[in-house]
């Protein structure tokens, strides 16, 4: 029997179109963890590089889509919240199976909330979940339907379950059965994580296809970012999920179509003055850094977009406040935009009786003011940063000293000796939700730095933000959520108790041989998609020498 | 002989050099360490920024300048220091014996075994926050001095022992010599050339543990500069070769502890 040239023009067509679409599927992955993760347990993840495992491997009911920044179905293909919000419904996705191939149900669900919300165990995704008095409850009506009963109305609850990746109750394995895209096949401490393709992963493609694409993730660890850097150039890594400033500039010369800049980030640089009553500081110290017109007087004579360009090539914006412009829903956008103006800067500090004599500031009383800025050690941005304030502050005549201290010293003078007169530290953002900051803005928080653990509010404005954090955390809907914390994020400005800087840019390099990838400004950056992300063929893989 | 007289004559020379530019960087140039002209930040050397400029605008050419004063006026000041406490307990470890021999060793054990950078670190983070930077680099100088005695000490201390028990003691002890006569008549001078190699040791260590200190943050406080700080612009490797006249720190760093390695007379070399 011979093939018909029929037969044989549709074999070479089916060719053309399938050969291009199996040199885009398969293939591994390979990038770095700047850490070693502590943990392949879901629910006790506390660090950034277990975070990126369990992002890869966990399945989760709901998922934040980090671009659009909505709530999407995942193994919950639908969710319903009572109108007291202590309670949620989760209808379940049938017939998916965990990677060890033990199916999934509601009892699992079950399984994993109670060991989250398990004192024993220590979660710290079940802290976000920890509401007044009493004891959660979970219903199994069905296998595919999992009642939750919080004895306390939780704001956001939706978005906490993008953190919680479902167990299985029966596995044997444990932890290490997962319903996300990828399970861990090969762990090397201090060496490598290598992740295999979950087979029985329930996603699936538009055109039906099973993802995730690629075969295999290799997760080197990897400390040092110069030496990524250098793995990158030689095309042994396929992307970089965050680089300084310093380092995309350089690489974007070298080869541009490898750097992504995904925009502004979450993450805010900060500056504040010291206010804790307990500071071992001179009382006329004590009152100007509580002094309103003061501290916007500093705000002003801050030279943000200099700090922008020079500091990070570039590369940040000018900070508004609290939340980045990036944070699309919680942002308030009636924030006036932060303003150089030294002039204005003096003419507020004369209303507060500070005068201006021979280029030297002083208070009614003749104190010369000057006070010391303290930085991490090591942290040469804060260093610059510092020290380009130490010359814009100088110009309205005031003397800045910089002082960078070791971070466990410097740790040791915020929260317990107070003896600090102003700081500069960045604010790490990784929830956008603004729930996430609540021991921030409560004046009863630890980390409500300027003046911390009160036990009542010192001043009318903190309590003012103490009454709006707790209702919005309660309030019924996200509108009333988000008018509340749009006042919090408009006294915050009034005052400036913390004296925002910069948000820095989200900064990735991604080879071209990678393909899919959209990098965004939610953490994992560049691979939030990883389960859509195919590799290109192998000429185009790694980047030039 | 005279090929090294010659080389140490040009060592020395260097060295006057350094020292004079560095003692009167405020002639050598017009321009402050701490200005920063924000529109020429990074600048490539030119007629008016000699070494050009760094990440904030600042001219290099004068922060090596004042640089090298703070580096070099300071680091031999700390080496006197560390010097003269050797020099002291040493010597008294060596001449005494017993007791206070066995305890001054022992402190001096005990002060090598711990890591100096982290004793550094604690005691830098101590210091008020509020002092000037020319206070901090005085007081980390004197930390460095302080700290960086015991290998001085256990050399000066095998030397002294080594003379305890030598004839020119011997012959002044029984002539009825009294003790303070001998040590300064009969054992200084003979310890006056291991004291001197001693001191010239210490200087380029000063100098490259204040340069390890500010590579870490916890030197010479900003604006001030040292060449420590200014080191620390040559992490980034691959903008170094880009531009390669910020090497100007290192080169100038190697070039002057290696004219103090070879600027030393040869009896003290040998000490």
């Amino acid at each position: 029997m011979t093939p018909s040239p029929l037969k044989n023009l549709a074999l070479v067509i089916l060719l053309a179109f399938a050969l291009p679409a199996r040199a885009q599927t398969g293939g591994e992955l390979h990038f770095c963890l700047h850490g070693e993760p502590k943990t392949f347990n879901p629910i006790l993840v506390d660090d950034e590089a277990s975070e990126n495992i369990r992002y890869l491997t966990g399945g989760v009911l709901i998922r934040l889509n980090r671009q659009t920044q909505a709530l999407e179905p995942a193994l919950a293909t639908s969710w319903t919240i009572s109108r007291d919000r202590r309670t949620i419904t989760f209808h379940l996705r049938k017939g998916v199976h965990f990677s060890d191939g033990t199916p999934f149900s509601a009892e699992d669900v079950a399984y994993t909330m109670k060991l989250l919300m398990d004192p024993e165990t220590h979660s710290p995704t079940g802290d976000a979940f920890r509401s007044g008095e009493g004891n959660m409850q979970v219903q199994t009506p069905a296998a595919d339907l999992a009642v939750i009963t919080f004895p306390a109305p939780i704001a956001g609850l939706e978005r906490l379950f993008d953190q919680v990746a479902i167990l299985s109750a029966h596995s044997p394995k444990k932890e290490m059965a997962v319903l996300g895209p990828f399970y861990v096949a090969e762990y090397k401490a201090g060496s490598y994580i290598l992740l295999q393709k979950n087979p029985n992963y329930w996603k699936h493609d538009a055109q039906g296809h099973s993802l995730p694409y690629i075969d295999s993730v290799r997760l080197d660890i990897q400390r040092n970012r110069d030496i990524e850097l250098l793995r990158f150039r030689r095309g042994e890594l396929q992307l970089i999920n965050r680089l300084d400033a310093e380092q995309f500039d350089r690489l974007q010369h070298e080869n541009p179509a490898v750097t992504r800049n995904a925009g502004t980030g979450l993450d805010a640089e900060e500056l504040w003055f010291n206010q804790s009553p307990a500071a071992p500081l001179p009382p006329y110290k004590k009152a100007w850094f509580g002094t309103k017109e003061f501290r916007k007087a500093i705000s002003l004579a801050i030279n943000r977009a200099d700090l922008c360009r020079l500091v990070f090539a570039g590369y940040a914006k000018p900070a508004y406040g609290p939340v980045s412009p990036s944070n699309h829903f919680w942002f308030n956008a009636s924030l006036e935009e932060p303003k150089y103006d030294p002039q204005a800067a003096l003419r507020l500090l004369a209303q507060a009786g500070f005068r201006l004599e021979n280029d030297t500031l002083k208070d009614r009383a003749g104190n010369r003011v000057e006070f010391t800025i303290v930085t991490n050690s090591g942290n040469a941005p804060r260093e610059k940063m510092a020290t380009m304030i130490q010359q814009d502050l100088s110009q309205v005549g005031i003397k800045v000293n910089v002082v960078t201290l070791d971070f466990p010293s410097l740790i040791e003078r915020m929260t317990r000796t107070f003896d600090y007169e102003a700081c500069i530290l960045g604010l790490v953002n990784t929830d956008l939700d603004p729930n996430g900051q609540m021991t921030v803005w409560l004046s009863s928080g630890e980390d409500h730095q300027w003046n911390p653990s009160q036990k009542t509010p010192v001043s009318e404005w903190e309590a003012e933000i103490d009454k709006l954090m707790r209702e919005q955390a309660t309030a019924p809907t996200e509108e009333e959520r988000k008018a509340k914390f749009d006042r919090v994020q408009q006294i915050v400005a009034e005052q400036q108790p913390f004296i925002y800087l910069i948000n820095k840019d989200v900064l990735v390099a991604v080879s071209p041989s990678v393909v899919g990838a959209s990098p965004v400004v939610l953490n994992p950056w560049a691979f939030w998609n990883a389960e859509t992300l195919r590799l290109g063929p192998a000429p185009e893989l790694g980047v030039q020498k | 002989m005279r090929g090294r007289r010659k080389l140490r004559g040009i060592c020395a020379a260097i060295l006057c050099v350094v020292f004079a530019a560095g003692l009167f960087a405020g002639t050598v140039t017009s321009y402050s360490y701490a200005t920063q002209f924000r529109e020429r930040s990074n600048a490539p050397p030119s007629a008016a920024h000699l070494l050009g400029t760094d990440g904030l605008g600042r001219d290099l050419f004068a922060r090596l300048l004042y640089g090298t004063r703070v580096s070099l006026l300071l680091a031999p000041a700390a080496a006197l220091l560390s010097t003269l406490i050797a020099g002291i307990f040493g010597g008294f470890a060596g001449l005494a014996g017993g007791c206070s021999e066995k305890l001054i060793l022992a402190a001096a054990d005990l002060s090598m075994a711990l890591p100096l950078l982290f004793v550094l670190l604690a005691l830098r983070a101590l210091l008020p926050l509020d002092i000037s930077p020319i206070l901090s680099v005085v007081a980390t100088f004197v930390l460095l001095g302080l700290l960086g005695w015991p290998s001085s000490l256990r050399v000066v201390w095998a030397s002294t022992k080594s003379f305890r028990n030598s004839d020119f003691l011997l012959l002044a002890r029984a002539t009825g010599c009294g003790r303070l006569r001998m040590i300064v008549r009969h054992l200084f001078p003979n310890l006056r050339p291991i004291l001197f190699a001693q001191f010239w040791i210490s200087i380029p260590v000063f100098v490259l543990t204040e340069a390890t200190l500010s590579m870490l943050g916890l030197g010479v406080m900003e604006p001030l500069p040292s060449w420590g700080n200014l080191l620390r612009g040559l992490e980034d490797i691959s903008a170094v070769s880009a531009n390669p006249w910020r090497l100007a720190p290192l080169i100038l760093l190697i070039l002057v502890a290696t004219c103090f390695q070879l600027v030393l007379p040869v009896q003290e070399e040998t000490a």
